[in-house]
């Protein structure tokens, strides 16, 4: 069993959790994810670890309730245990060799998971423009955690309720347009976001770096569940990625697939709520 | 005076097409005098022929002229000194290739049912077991990596020697392929459940949740004072064709397709695992592998369920007594045939599946018949799943991250005769050094390196 040490609201529907997981904390590294099952009858869901501690002995983890097994998870509060935690799994993120300007990309709670990646190029003494794009306003996460990690933070809203009004696709082509060199560009957030930051970042032939987030089952290199087209070949996410050169990665496949379940979690979401969301 | 009857006292079993729609073993096993009268086939042979088919050497005239007196308990004492999971292998192991076809009887009619008598014996003590003794502890530590057929049995075997034994489980529940891959109706979870409680009683000590290679290294498990590590992290990931449309919503490897249905229990809607609810479903492949899902698939509720295999019914990998009850349980064998690619509708969902005849050529390097494509033999299965068996390739982790662990030019592991890898201390047994094979094998691995560990420890 893994204590929930803390639980924290971060919006309506992102919620921030630390689990005691010394054996996990003491390994965990940025780009790496866990599995976690909530009860018996949960699903395994992986979530990539958004911070460590290993002094503490914690992981913490960002998920969006967004399917019935978030859901059961959610209904865990702080003092609670989760009856699985399994990880650290996947390939710690292999950052480009001697990169002096990176910019980090990421969309809605997909910032969970570019924060580290953030907070440890900038403590490796990278200049990391972090561009952080959400809905709107009421949805943004861990604004001051990106801005401390960050040596310039550009948030986006969709709506123009905060920040730059516009995609995260927009202010990376101004950013790049005025001039500015990125010897790398990190994406990490919904898949149609992460395929149009390749497209824009392809032409430059700049190098980006994005982390897939497949269907998966056992994530230990078992099932196959979460195999995506890179390079025209079958990769594994839970043991050969999450982390993949994006300009070779078949968004499209990945989209389609990760649909397989809509209506089964429609089912079930109504059996945990009575129809109502 | 032996039974002379030349064919096996049958079994009962559920009615075939009661059975092909729920998830309840398939077969109920013989009563006490079943047991008996089947017992009494046996001719026990002074040269034991059918000893020499058993890859864990189960004393097994032995244990059958006990079944035949009555003494059941002795029998099961008999089996279970030598297989640390009679209730499993049982069920599980193609003893029409091993200890079967060894067997006297089976030359003028059907041998003994070995199988099913050491089924009979581990079901009917399952209940009735004392606690076991727990060895004097010789102070020697030793860790297991994976707790499937191999891990367990080496585990079970050292435990009896005075080790203390640490399992290192990556998944949430001990069993390996006996709880993700084998299907209840054929291997019921509560059996595998009480197998491993059974060694835990013995002193060995399990921790699921680890991932060894990533949440610890083989090295920090020397550095936390074991002294030898037996890896058994069995087979890896799935193989596809390679064929257009395996990217298709709907196509599935049988790894993921068993996971979901035996671990995840995606069959009971308790449970929250989805799986796709099919129509027409196409598996490819001719395996046990291949066998379970197919069944499974029907179980779910499946109108037409297909095997697809490229060679013919004489090469089919699968265990008899499967392909036979597959069969009964209205599976299609679509034989030498081979597919093509597969067809999606426009939403990327899997529409139908396109597939070659075959013929058989002559004998390869290996001695099987090798397939031909028959040209422009192309018809269409519709079919809005297909699930690949195709067998695995190893799992990568351990061998990403264990310095000085060789494996050879197919990823598994390399060892020498007694289970020893490359690296000191280190050894392994089951698919992990075979690629995708028996459970029977795995068990039999993992008893030699138990020996070979004790032997490696004694003399350090």
């Amino acid at each position: 069993m893994y204590k929930i040490l803390k639980k924290k609201q971060l919006n309506e529907q992102v919620v921030l959790i630390e689990i005691d997981a010394p054996f996990i904390a003491a390994k965990a590294e940025p780009g790496q994810f866990v599995i976690v099952r909530s009860d018996e009858k949960g699903e395994r869901i992986p979530f990539t670890i958004s911070d460590y501690d290993r002094e503490k002995g914690t992981i913490t983890v960002i998920y969006q309730i967004i399917g019935a097994s978030t859901m059961r998870l959610a209904q865990l509060e702080q003092g609670d245990s989760i009856l699985d935690v399994a990880g650290p799994l996947g390939v710690a993120t292999e950052y480009a060799e001697g990169a002096k300007r990176v910019a980090v990309v990421g969309g809605g709670v997909g910032c969970a998971i570019a924060y580290p990646q953030a907070k440890k190029l900038f403590g490796m003494g990278v200049t990391v423009d972090m561009i952080a794009g959400f809905r709107s306003k009421d949805f943004i996460i861990l604004d001051d955690e990106m801005r401390a990690a960050s040596s310039e933070l550009h948030i986006c809203t969709d709506d123009g309720s905060y920040g730059y009004k516009g995609f995260v696709t927009n202010k990376l082509q101004e950013l790049i347009d005025s001039g500015i060199h990125y010897d790398e560009v990190i994406a990490i957030g919904p898949v149609p976001m992460m395929k149009f930051v390749c497209r824009v970042t392809e032409p430059y032939g700049i190098k980006t770096l994005v982390s897939l987030n497949p269907i998966m089952v056992d994530g230990t290199g078992m099932c196959g569940c979460c195999r995506v087209k890179v390079g025209g070949k079958i990769r594994y996410a839970c043991v050969e990625g999450p982390d993949f050169d994006g300009h070779q990665v078949d968004f499209d496949e990945l989209m389609r697939r990760n649909s397989t379940y809509k209506e089964h979690e429609a089912r079930h979401i109504c059996r945990l709520t009575g129809g109502v969301r | 005076m032996p039974n002379m009857d030349p064919k096996k006292t049958p079994m009962p079993e559920q009615e075939p097409l009661v059975r092909a729609r729920n998830f309840k073993e398939v077969s109920y096993g013989y009563t006490a005098e079943q047991a008996v009268n089947e017992a009494k086939r046996c001719l026990n042979c002074k040269n034991r022929p059918c000893m020499t088919g058993c890859p864990v050497s189960v004393r097994i005239p032995e244990f059958i002229a006990k079944v035949a007196e009555g003494d059941f308990e002795g029998a099961y004492g008999i089996i279970k000194s030598t297989n640390s999971l009679p209730a499993v292998c049982g069920r599980v192991c193609p003893q029409e290739r091993q200890c079967e076809s060894k067997c006297v009887r089976g030359i003028k009619g059907e041998p003994v049912g070995i199988g099913r008598l050491e089924r009979f014996c581990a079901d009917h003590m399952r209940d009735k077991q004392p606690d076991p003794e727990i060895p004097t502890p010789n102070g020697h530590k030793v860790a297991i990596i994976g707790a499937g057929p191999a891990g367990l049995t080496a585990a079970g075997d050292l435990a009896k020697l005075g080790y203390e034994v640490t399992v290192f489980e990556a998944f949430h529940t001990a069993g390996g392929v006996l709880m993700y891959g084998i299907p209840e109706f054929r291997l019921p979870k509560s059996i595998v459940r009480s197998e491993i409680e059974g060694l835990e009683k013995l002193g060995v000590k399990i921790m699921t949740n680890m991932v060894i290679g990533k949440v610890l290294s083989v090295d920090e498990l020397f550095s936390m004072g074991f002294e030898a590590v037996f890896i058994g992290s069995g087979a890896g990931l799935p193989r596809f064709m390679g064929i257009d449309g395996e990217d298709l919503v709907g196509v599935y490897s049988a790894n993921e397709y068993l996971t979901r249905i035996n671990l995840m229990k995606a069959y009971d809607d308790e449970y929250f695992t989805p799986i796709k609810k099919s129509k027409n479903v196409a598996v490819v492949g001719g395996g046990n592998v291949a066998m379970d899902s197919a069944r499974s698939a029907m179980r779910l509720g499946a109108e037409k369920v297909y095997i697809i295999y490229r060679r013919s019914m004489d090469e089919l990998p699968a265990r008899k007594e499967e392909v036979h009850h597959a069969q009964e349980e209205g599976i299609e064998f679509r034989l030498l045939t081979n597919p093509t690619r597969v067809i999606g509708d426009k939403n990327g969902q899997v529409e139908a599946i396109e597939c070659v005849k075959m013929e058989l050529g002559d004998p390869d390097a290996s001695g099987r018949r090798s397939p031909k494509v028959i040209e422009g033999s192309e018809f269409a299965l519709d079919v809005d799943t297909v699930i690949m068996a195709l067998g695995t390739s190893p799992n990568p982790l351990l061998r990403m991250t264990t310095p000085g662990l060789e494996t050879n030019s197919k990823g598994t592991l390399i060892v020498n005769e007694n289970e020893c890898t490359t690296k000191e201390g280190v050894f392994a047994g089951g698919d992990a050094v075979t690629g995708a094979a028996t459970v029977i094998l795995a068990m039999g691995a993992g008893k030699k390196a138990a020996a070979a560990i004790d032997d490696y420890i004694r003399n350090k």
